[in-house]
């Protein structure tokens, strides 16, 4: 199935060059052809690499229990999807993913608007959490499985953890690095201190949060990888660590798959909403 | 209508760490007057101009300046995630804000533009969305600090006519800083020179509107203050 695949995107790629060598076809759609045959390109050695490794597989030359082949790989997944496992793990992690990180952008929010909109609150805030942001937050897995046991607590903490800090140090920056003659303008306009803050701090900060999340979300699914793989009775983590033990790579790499998938989509929804946010930007303009 | 001065300053100086950049300044301004201010770069015009926008504090003298100010910069200092109409209503405390933002974007031909967002605009178009936005405040001195240095020389000429049509309309006291001569002379009731930390120069410029720079009174004017701005017209004209 693969081959055939691949085969037929090296015949669209033939087809397409012989069109534009002909010179038959008008410059603009050949520019468009083009674009598409550049991509087309792209995706022509990850599908080799897939049929090296089919190969590799069906040959008996790499076995299951090393790596798993890619068909294998395949049907796992729609056994996992179809008894139950895979949503049900899938489930358990999103919501850790999600509560984690909801907490992260409320406290790195909140803690970023005190240090960025006061003094003292910048005397009080900042200077701890730039202590803090050198500990490299694994290094606290250990301590957060002695404090808060094994539930879904230290999960959801950790991730909250380390996604909490993208977000405060980017809004912070972002508060901070706010053009000073726009705020001399917004007092010559006579705002309020309210209205400066509402319509010239936060929105000018806006984008610095955005990098910031962006980061986080990264973050979490990192951070819920190892807190599901040291200690967890349910999560993709966990169906990753139960499938070890009985050297089911197949399943391994099923986990693997599902972590970038969602990886993927958490960073595209993060795009679109600096898109949607950002279109005051002219670059979001010619982007979007 | 009350007859006191918009603007009062008495004995006004101002030091930095280098040196004394206003030294004891004195300078009235009355409503609806057309005042230009025209001084070397660094002679202190900005300095001057922050203080009378109170964004900077005044340590040594007297400074009363009516409370219905506002002030147009060099750039338009508009706010870039606001669309143009709402950069000219922001602030202001109406219900008709809106109406009354649309109206004041129409004076500076700028109704096309009204949803516009800032960065997407040129620089003179920029501008007039700045000058909109003091307008909208109807106030009693509008404080302008060459706000039409960076423009080319045909938007500049055409920004001049602008302004002066508004003050004509709106009649509010000005003040404008330029280092632009014929501006000045177009445009304005008084010109002072500021030199030294001092006004060297206070002249009334009593000609028709609209001038004609090449009128013989004009000449003679221009001629005075390149004289009072140390300017020979050989430096002029090798500039
Ligand atoms: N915040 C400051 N700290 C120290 N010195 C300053 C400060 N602001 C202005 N100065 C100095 O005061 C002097 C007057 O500056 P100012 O900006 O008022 O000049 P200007 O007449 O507006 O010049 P230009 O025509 O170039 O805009 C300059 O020598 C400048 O270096
Ligand atoms: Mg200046």
């Amino acid at each position: 199935m693969l081959d055939a695949v691949l085969a037929q995107g090296s015949r669209i790629g033939l087809g397409g060059n012989a069109r534009t060598t002909t010179g038959q076809v008008a410059p603009r759609p050949r520019r468009a052809l083009h674009l598409h045959l550049g991509s087309m390109r792209r995706l022509v050695s990850p599908l080799l690499l897939l049929a090296v490794w089919q190969a590799a597989s069906s040959t008996g030359l790499v076995s299951a229990q090393t790596l798993a082949s890619p068909l294998q790989i395949m049907l796992t997944a729609r056994d996992l999807l179809n008894d139950g496992t895979l949503t049900h793990n899938l489930a358990v992690s999103l919501v850790r993913a999600g509560v984690g990180l909801g907490l992260a952008i409320v406290i790195g929010v909140s803690l970023a608007l005190v240090a960025g909109l006061s003094r003292i609150g910048e005397d009080l805030v900042d200077a701890p959490i730039q202590m803090l942001r050198t500990i490299p937050v694994l290094a606290l897995v250990p301590m957060f499985i002695l404090w808060f046991g094994i539930g879904e607590m230290p999960k959801i903490l950790l991730v909250t953890l380390g996604a909490t800090f993208p977000i405060y140090l980017n809004l912070y920056k972002g508060i901070r690095a706010i053009d000073p003659k726009l705020l001399e303008a917004a007092r010559t306009l006579g705002l309020t201190h309210g209205e400066t803050v509402r319509h010239v701090i936060l929105p000018g900060a806006l984008p610095d949060l955005l990098v910031g999340l962006r980061f986080s979300v990264g973050i979490s699914w990192l951070m819920l990888v190892v807190a599901e793989q040291v200690n967890a009775n349910a999560g993709i983590g966990h169906m990753m660590m139960d499938a070890e033990d009985f050297l089911r790579t197949d399943i391994i790499l099923v986990g693997m798959l599902v972590y970038a998938l969602f990886g993927l989509a958490s960073d595209q929804g993060v795009r679109l909403l600096e898109r949607r946010l950002l279109v005051w930007r002219p670059q979001a303009h010619r982007r979007g | 209508m009350n007859d006191s001065p918009v603007l009062r300053v008495r004995n006004l100086t101002r030091r930095f760490a280098a040196g004394v950049v206003l030294k004891s300044l004195d300078l009235t301004i009355e409503r609806g007057e057309f005042v230009a201010l025209l001084g070397r770069s660094g002679s202190g015009k900005t300095t001057l101009l922050r203080t009378l926008a109170g964004l900077d504090e005044v340590s040594e003298g007297d400074v009363q300046v009516s409370p219905e100010s506002t002030v147009v910069y060099q750039e338009p200092r508009l706010f870039p995630w606001k669309r143009v109409w709402h950069n000219v209503a922001l602030g202001v405390r109406t219900p008709d804000a809106r109406r009354r933002a649309e109206a004041a974007l129409g004076e500076v031909e700028l109704a096309h533009r009204l949803n516009a967002w800032p960065l997407t605009l040129s620089g003179g178009e920029a501008q007039r969305v700045a000058l909109a936005r003091a307008l909208i405040r109807e106030p009693e001195l509008l404080l302008l600090d060459e706000p039409f240095a960076s423009l080319d020389a045909l938007t500049r000429t055409r920004m001049q006519g602008l302004v002066g049509d508004l003050w004509a309309r709106h009649r509010p006291a000005v003040l404008l800083v330029t280092h632009d001569i014929d501006e000045a002379l177009l445009l304005a009731d008084r010109v002072l020179v500021l030199s030294e930390g001092r006004l060297e120069a206070d002249l009334r410029v009593d000609l028709p509107r609209p001038r004609d720079d090449g009128e013989t009174r004009f000449v003679h004017l221009r001629r005075t203050l390149r004289t009072a701005l140390g300017v020979t017209d050989k430096q002029a004209i090798a500039a």
